[in-house]
């Protein structure tokens, strides 16, 4: 459709074009044009919970939730795109391409701040008892008990919490994944 | 000033998953001393992404993309104007589809359906017997025969020594309505579906007086036990045609084959696999009830370039020892998917109307918990009790 001309004209003068190639982003755009159902050029909520896979994703919600930024419904080609660039993986190359100073968004700082805000709902930059624990009970279901799930918890942030504030800080998060790949679990390999 | 885009190279998908299953990617050594690890929440996280950019089933319920062009404009996805010379043949296309096919099409469809419904009548009027049998067998594939025509259909049968027999239930996948006039128009069968109304239901009233098919009312379709019982009652009439039934409940685009419904697979009979494969170069067979109402859909269909498909008669099958409808079901629907080449899939294709089970999601937090239970008894034994908190 002509209009699909205008927003990809529109989004390559930002900078999440420096994350997919042309025919990457025609792609990607032809998949949310077919997850957007009512054809008004944004995604809701229920766009998303239509795809079965993501439906029985223990974690869906909160990824989904991921998508939309801060008190909205909606989110348009370009956050679309966004939140995709997280996934890209990270290449050697990659340092001499950045725009500006700050740090592309597939890094493995931003990969990493991803994951902690799957868990940091209130976005108070502090992952609680309470938030660790609801983490928890969705990927566990009704399997574990709630006293079993609790010394769990309570087990893992003791091992993660330095400053002694009962809570996980971004440092700490960072702290406690410092031998994981990260760069490669929450990489998505994009063809062509 | 129009875009010129080189044609996409649709083959292959988006992107590249891993076949990493959960035990594998969270047994792994990562961060932290507990059980829990914080990173196990980046398998799902990943898993999740993936399936947004690119998931298995909801792509089934569109028509499948064409790696270049053919010329329809309802095939026209991500290509936009190209040259001049492609916009002119194009045109040229769609004078000859509908000044010319089109009408020529219509006419011949016509005359099918009005023979069919007027000679299905006559034979309808005589005493059964033998010779009924053998008109309305005549009668019918005559009239399929044209209305194949009208569709410019060119089929090629394969293996036709394992044709559905008397007695027998004859299954295949499930693309489109024509699918009915393809296999009808090269054997003789009872057709199964649900009784409507107008149009539809005076030619459904007609055709069961020569032929016995089995039409239900709509409340009777709820009723399990009635249908099997009707269906069960049938194929232990050896003088009855074969049954006609596509297991999978719904139109999905021909690139797969999804859930085949169990109730076919419970009746103790012997199952004609049928597998349908169209081209899709020559024109979309799918139909998208959502997107398309029938009248739509079958004008789409007559202003095509041509339906081609080939058809694969599979060997008969029969359930066996220890083996339940389900399994059963499955291990049919591969045969015909690894025939068709078409992708096998578990999922329903009842999700292309409503939401999937909370059992499924239920079931990855069953596997989850095991992991970590696994884990933590691990650990038990590792370090001896557990450290108070």
């Amino acid at each position: 459709p002509l209009w699909c001309d205008k927003v990809l004209l529109r989004a390559s003068r930002r900078v999440e074009i420096a994350y997919f190639s042309h025919s990457q982003i025609t792609r990607l755009y032809s998949r949310f044009h077919s997850l957007d159902k009512g054809e008004n050029g944004a995604l809701s909520r229920e766009d998303f919970q239509r795809i079965p896979e993501l439906a029985i994703n223990p974690l869906g919600d909160r990824i989904i939730n991921a998508f939309f930024p801060e008190g909205e419904d909606q989110v348009n080609f370009r956050g679309f795109m966004r939140t995709l660039a997280h996934f890209r993986p990270v290449e050697d190359n990659e340092k001499s391409k950045g725009h500006d100073a700050s740090e592309p968004l597939n890094s493995r700082n931003n990969k990493l701040l991803f994951a902690f805000r799957l868990y940091d709902l209130d976005r108070d930059d502090k992952i609680s008892r309470d938030e660790l624990l609801q983490v928890l009970r969705m990927m566990v279901g009704v399997n574990i008990s709630d006293e079993q799930l609790g010394s769990i918890a309570d087990r893992t942030i003791q091992e993660a919490d330095t400053n002694g504030d009962m809570s996980i800080s971004f440092s700490e998060f960072i702290k406690v994944l410092e031998k994981v790949d990260v760069e490669q679990k929450m990489s998505i390999r994009f063809l062509h | 000033m129009k875009l010129i885009c080189s044609p996409l190279c649709l083959s292959g998908g988006i992107i590249a998953k891993e076949p990493v299953s959960l035990e594998q990617e969270i047994q792994e050594p990562r961060g932290g001393g507990g059980e829990f690890d914080m990173s196990d929440i980046l398998y799902f996280c990943r898993r999740g992404v993936e399936s947004i950019v690119d998931d298995e089933v909801t792509k089934r319920f569109t028509a499948e993309e064409l790696e270049s062009w053919n010329l329809l404009t309802r095939s026209n996805y991500n290509l936009h104007h190209i040259s001049a010379r492609l916009t002119v043949l194009w045109g040229l296309g769609v004078l000859i589809r509908y000044g010319f096919l089109l009408p020529l099409r219509v006419t011949l469809a016509v005359t099918g359906v009005g023979l069919l419904v007027v000679l299905t009548s006559i034979v309808g009027w005589l005493p059964n017997s033998r010779m009924k049998k053998y008109l309305s067998e005549k009668v019918n594939l005559m009239c399929y025969r044209i209305c194949v025509r009208a569709l410019t259909a060119i089929i090629t049968y394969h293996d036709s020594d394992n044709k559905p027999k008397n007695g027998g239930i004859c299954v295949a996948n499930h693309t489109s309505p024509i699918d009915v006039l393809i296999l009808a128009s090269d054997g003789c069968y009872s057709m199964v579906g649900q009784a409507h109304g107008g149009l539809m239901g005076f030619i459904q009233k007609t055709l069961v007086k020569a032929c016995p098919h089995i039409w239900f009312e709509r409340s009777e379709v709820k009723d399990r036990h009635l249908v099997a019982k009707r269906l069960s009652d049938h194929v232990a009439d050896k003088t009855k045609l074969p049954i006609l039934i596509f297991p999978e409940g719904t139109c999905i685009n021909n690139t797969s084959v999804m859930m085949f419904k169990k109730g076919s697979f419970e009746i103790d009979c012997t199952i004609y696999p049928v597998a349908i494969k169209y081209d899709p170069r020559f024109g979309n067979a799918f139909w998208n009830s959502s997107k398309f109402r029938m009248v739509t859909y079958l004008l789409h269909m007559m202003s095509s370039w041509a339906v081609v498909c080939s058809v694969w008669y599979l060997p008969p099958m029969k359930r066996e020892e220890g083996e339940d409808a389900v399994q059963f079901a499955n291990r049919v629907k591969s045969a015909i998917a690894r025939k068709g080449g078409l992708v096998d899939l578990l999922w329903d294709g009842g999700l292309k109307r409503s939401k999937v089970k909370e059992v499924f999601k239920e079931e990855q937090q069953k596997l989850y918990s095991k992991v970590l239970v696994i884990k933590t008894e691990g650990l038990l034994l590792a370090w001896g009790p557990m450290r108070s908190s």
